[in-house]
Parts: structure tokens; sequence; C-alpha cells
């Protein structure tokens, strides 16, 4: 085991499968020479040259959709995003090419591409800057979503997203990068659809994806300490394909969920979750489910604010005291 | 440009078989005999959605179809029809995808606008306008990045050159030196708005591409030798210098935008509509071509029009007779993983449905 960063967990499963395949190219805005804006492809360049990490103009829908038609070919492209943002003006390729050409094809292309970088907000660059769309690419079927919340997650996701033969989007949490956790010295990967129990608890099941899962887990701390509440903390790791079973069987031990999610509320993926757990746990459920979302508006710039709009875990406490009183 | 030019002269066209050359005019007649059929079809409602019909383009996907080799590929809008039957799909499989039938080239899945023949190097048949740009960007790029050499002829219309993602495309093109070649199929109408209406140029579309150090050429489209001539010159530049080029063909549409354009004769006269049939029709001229140049007859092509008659005739039937998709279909080729039941399709759930 070492301790490194997510951003480095990330740069580890890139160069890896680029070395693994020789079909897998890097490409993005500012990736190769500029080392990546958030330097998660640091090195790359140098290790592998220019014909597998490739810098792109700003212009997302053009060069989106060129990996889209590359894939189809069979080239792999990891394509980045500065931000997941940044995804709005290239939606067409993402969605309408990406997401439905295999079905209205009638299954004769597939699309083995990878689109990643990060999707948060609580960095203060405003509403432009601070989307999280996991629940937009989740309600298109024909596409994968996963967000990982820790470096081992963050590096054994990546790679099975690169070896997918669907598309994969994979989204990352600047707040996040600079964090760090244990990830093994030998190879491994994780595959999508299983979900992760965090922190196991008897009293209550904090549900979640991406940073929301750290969140819960330093809420759980307090929930413990302070308030003898033993809470357990599922990370669903991928969105879609989902792992309803982990989940359901959390709840089922548990009688009551907590749903905390970075998502504005109005049909996020925690809206899904709690149909799911409606629909197939209603009779082990103690209390109504409840859901802790970012706060229905735009994402503020002001900091402090900013703050208290997304979920935090003063916020998740408190809301856990309610669901367990 | 020399305007009279005779492109028969160019070495691509004095190279031509004369079977070569008649197959060029079975090609077009059997692309306006299917549609002229499709459209009966979907007036008596046999088939739903759009019908955005290729009648009087022609020559354009043929002419420069003739040219792909083994490595050249093929990626259009939603006018498919004509590039899809011109790259070699069967009038049955096209037919019966426009009747929503299992049968057809996308199992009723995509529908007239979205045929597709990846083994045929046919990338589609995309709904969205200039959608295909970038794609058509991509698949040259997979090609270089494999190291082959070819090209892709991605097609669009007059009304796409004012999308961003064609611009996009053109600079990604001439940034990454892609072997792509943007075939302009100006017809005159972006749907209802004429190019005057919604184009800013100078002295034609295609001389966006200069802004882009992409060199661009002009050809008119009732001419299958003068298509073949310039298109053939924009595949070797693709082939022998790996850069892009755009070609703009004129040409014209007899119908509306699609068979559901209400206000196709109102946006520009019945005279022009009649002109273009009168003196413009590429497959009456190239016809006419061929009899001149004594290569066939009035009654060879007459059999060979009957024969694409027949053969239409015989696709509706094909279509009528088939089946439609079983429900079970609607959740079937949409994750390869799923439907190839590998370990990551059997792993969390992929549908949502109950």
């Amino acid at each position: 085991m070492r301790t490194i960063t997510y951003r480095q967990a990330l740069n580890e499963a890139l160069a890896e499968e680029l070395t693994r395949d020789e079909n897998v190219v890097i490409m993005g805005e500012e990736v190769a020479e500029y080392n990546g804006a958030y330097k998660v492809t640091e090195g790359l360049l140098d290790r592998f040259g220019p014909k597998r990490v490739v810098d792109t103009p700003i212009s997302e829908a053009g060069f989106i959709g060129m990996g889209i038609g590359a894939s189809m070919l069979g080239v792999r492209p990891v394509m980045e995003l500065m931000f997941w943002s940044f995804a709005y003006v290239a939606f067409d390729q993402m969605i309408n090419n990406a997401g439905c050409v295999r079905y209205m094809s009638g299954g004769l292309i597939h699309c083995p591409i990878v689109v990643r970088g990060p999707a948060n907000g609580g960095t203060n660059v405003g509403a432009t800057h601070s989307h999280t769309p996991e629940n937009f690419i989740a309600n298109t079927p024909g596409l994968k979503v996963v967000c990982p919340a820790t470096p081992y997650d963050a590096k054994g996701l990546m790679k099975t997203a690169i070896r997918d033969n669907d598309p994969v989007y994979v989204m990352e949490n600047t707040l996040l990068y600079g964090e760090s956790g244990d990830v093994p010295d030998e190879e491994y990967t994780i595959p999508l659809g299983v979900a992760d129990v965090k922190r196991e608890g008897s009293d209550l099941s904090i549900i979640g994806h991406g940073r929301a899962v750290i969140t819960a887990l330093q809420a759980a701390e307090v929930l413990e300490k302070e308030h003898q509440l033993s809470v357990e903390v599922v990370d669903l790791r991928s969105v879609r394909p989902l792992d309803e079973e982990t989940i359901l069987s959390s709840v089922r031990k548990t009688n009551r969920a907590l749903l905390v999610d970075e998502n504005k509320p109005f049909c996020a993926v925690s809206s899904h979750i709690a149909a799911v757990i409606q629909e197939k746990a209603f009779d082990y459920l103690d209390a109504p489910i409840a859901r802790l979302n970012a706060l229905d508006a735009p994402a503020i710039y002001s900091p402090p604010l900013e703050k208290i709009q997304l979920p935090n875990v003063d916020a998740v406490v408190k809301k856990a005291l309610h669901v367990c009183s | 440009m020399n305007a009279t030019k005779d492109y028969a002269e160019a070495p691509i066209n004095q190279q031509l078989s004369a079977e070569e050359k008649i197959s060029f005019l079975r090609e077009m007649m059997r692309i306006r005999r299917f549609e002229q059929a499709s459209l009966k079809q979907y007036q008596q409602g046999k088939m739903g959605g759009f019908l955005h019909l290729y009648i009087g383009q022609e020559s354009v996907a043929v002419g420069t179809v003739s040219l792909a080799g083994d490595n050249d590929h093929i990626i259009t809008a939603y006018r498919d029809h004509g590039h899809a039957l011109a790259v070699g799909m069967s009038m049955n499989e096209c037919m019966a995808e426009l009747y929503g039938k299992a049968t057809g080239c996308s199992k009723g899945k995509g529908g007239s606008m979205h045929f597709f023949a990846p083994d045929k190097r046919y990338w589609g048949g995309h709904g969205i306008v200039a959608g295909q740009t970038p794609l058509g960007a991509g698949l040259a790029y997979g090609l270089k990045y494999q190291g082959i050499t070819g090209s892709c002829l991605c097609y669009l219309g007059d009304g796409a050159i004012n999308q961003g993602a064609y611009h996009e495309s053109l600079n990604l093109a001439a940034l990454f030196d892609l072997p792509v070649i943007y075939v302009i199929e100006n017809n005159g109408y972006s749907m209802g708005t004429s190019q005057q209406r919604s184009s800013a140029f100078k002295s034609c579309l295609a001389e966006r591409a200069d802004g882009y150090n992409i060199v661009w050429d002009q050809a008119n489209g009732e001419d299958l030798y003068e298509v073949r001539a310039k298109a053939q010159v924009a595949i070797e530049r693709a082939h022998e210098e790996s850069r892009p080029s755009v070609l703009e063909i004129d040409t014209y549409r007899y119908y509306g935008h699609s068979v559901a354009d209400a206000n196709s004769k109102k946006y520009r006269s019945p005279e022009e509509i009649d002109r273009y049939k009168q003196h413009h029709d590429p497959v009456n001229l190239w016809q006419q071509r061929l009899i001149d140049e004594g290569v066939i007859d009035t009654d060879k092509a007459k059999e060979i029009d009957l024969a694409a008659k027949e053969e239409a005739k015989a696709s509706v039937q094909f279509a009528e007779d088939s089946a439609f998709p079983e429900p079970e279909a609607i959740l079937e080729d949409v994750y390869y993983e799923v439907d190839t039941d590998s370990e990551a399709g059997q792993t969390g759930r992929h549908f949502f449905n109950d």
C-alpha cells in the first residue's frame, strides 16, 4: 500500500492504460504541454509523446465529437474536460452522438470513449463553472457515469472506464484532487456498478456519491462521538450502472436513509435513489427517506455562502439527527 | 475556372469503362425510384416521422461515393437515403427501416434520418444539423492515428455551415492535418430559408475554408463528370498530403426540406422547381450524356429505369411483409457490454424499468 493523492491516482490510471493499450489516446485542453490544468495528466506527454497525449483547442463540441468519431473506428480516446461545466457546449456530441449511435444503428456501432474532468461546486467560480451533470448523464440510456470519492476508487474506476466498450463519463472533483488515500502497489480495477460501504453502522444509512461521501464520513464521526449514533456510509461510486443491492441491504439493516447529494434537488441522483428505496425497501423504513442536496439555486460565488449552499458536515449532522429522532 | 470545361476529359473520368458509366446511371435511378416509392408509402401513412428526400441531388452521392476506395469512409446528415444506396446498402433494408421493421438496417431503431452500414464504411445518417461534422473529423483522425491512408467524405447541407460544430471541425481538421473532405451539398435552402437569407458569404459558402487555410472548390452538381473530377482532387489531397478540403457542390432538391414541409412551394416558385427539372436534372443529363457518347441507347436507359422501379416496388413489398421488432428490442442495442453479456454488462443495474 502507498498513500497518494486522488490526482496521482488518476494520473497512474491514465499512464497504466496508455502503456497497456496503444489505442488509448489522451486529448483535451492543456493536457500535454501545460501538463493539465489541474495536473492530472502531468508528465504524460514526456512519457508517451505527442501522438498519445494531444492538446486540443478550446473547442469542446469539436474535439469531443472528433473523439467520438475516432472511437467508432476503434481508437479509445480519453477526453479531458477542463470543467464538466464545459460539456454543455458539447452536449449534442455527448448525448446524441456518443449516447445514441449504438441504438440508432441497431447495435452496429459502439463508442469506447471516456470523457473525464472535474464536476463540482465549492470553489467560488460562480454558476457557469460549478455544474454537477451526473444526473443529466444518468438520465441518458447508452451512457455510463461514475463519480469516485477516494484515490483508490479514482484509479480503479478510471482504468475500468477506459477498458469499457461503452461511453463512460467520469466526474472528478477539484476539491478532492489533493486529498490522499491508500492505493495498492499492484494493479487493480474496480467494476462499474458496484457500490462500496465506506463505513459500517447500524442506526442510519447515509448514501451518496463523489465528494458528498467524504462529507458524510466526516459527519458520521461527529454523529458517533457526539450523539452515539452508528452511521453506515454507502458510496455509490457508479451512478449508472447502479448497485441497488448494496443500497437496499444497507437500508434493510439500518431502517433509516439519508441521501446526501451535491446535485440540485429537482430530479437529482438522490431523487432516483429515494424512489428505489421507496419501491423496494418501504417496509423496512422507520422514518421517511431524507435528502440533503445543494440548495436549489445556481451556484453562488460568495465564498462563505457557497459553503452553506453545498451539503456540509453541520447540515448532514442536523439532517441525520432529524431522521433518527 | 473555365465554365465550358469538359470534365469528361479529366483522367479519373477518361479511364471509366462503359459499364462503370452505366452503373452511375443505374445508381442514380435506383435512388430516385426508391425515394419515389418511399414518398408514395409515406403519403399513405406507412411510416412515421420525417422523410427528407434526396431527389434532384443524386449525382452528388453517386459521383463522390464512386471514388471511395477501401479506406475512404462516408458520413452524412439526415438526408441520407442516397448515400446509403450509393455505398451499396440494399433497398430492402432501407425501405424496411423507413417502415420501422425489424429487417431494417437499424432494426427499426433509427428511421429515415439514421441509416448506418459500418461494414460499408458508412457511418450514418445523423439527425442534428452539422452534428456529424466533428464525427467526420474523428473518422479521419482515427485513420491517421492507425496509420491508414484513407479519407472521410463528410457531407453537410448549406444550412449546416452556420453551425459552430462545422467551424470547430474545420479548425481541428486543418490544425491536425486530417484527411477529411467536407462536401457541402448546396441545394440553396436551409429548410425554408434561402441561402441569401441565411448565410453571409463573399463568393460562395466553401470560401469560408480560406480562413482555416483549407483548400476549397466548387462544382456544378448537375454534371457527374465534374463532381467526380473535383472530388478526386480532394481525395488525393487527403491520401497524399493528409490535408482536408471543402468541396461545395451546387445542387437542387425538388421536394421540401422534408415531406412534412408544407411551404416547399411557397418559399420558392414553381417555375424555379420546373426549371431545374427541365434543364438541370442530374439523372436526365447523365442519361443524355451517355446516349450522346453512344454508351447506351434510349431503350437501355428505359430498361435500367424499369429495373430500378421494380426493385423499389419489391422493397416496398419486403417492408410490408416484414415484422415489426418485438417489444423486447426496445432494450437491446443500448449498451455494448449488456448486449454481449460481458461481466461488465452483468454488473450493476443498467436499466430502470421496474
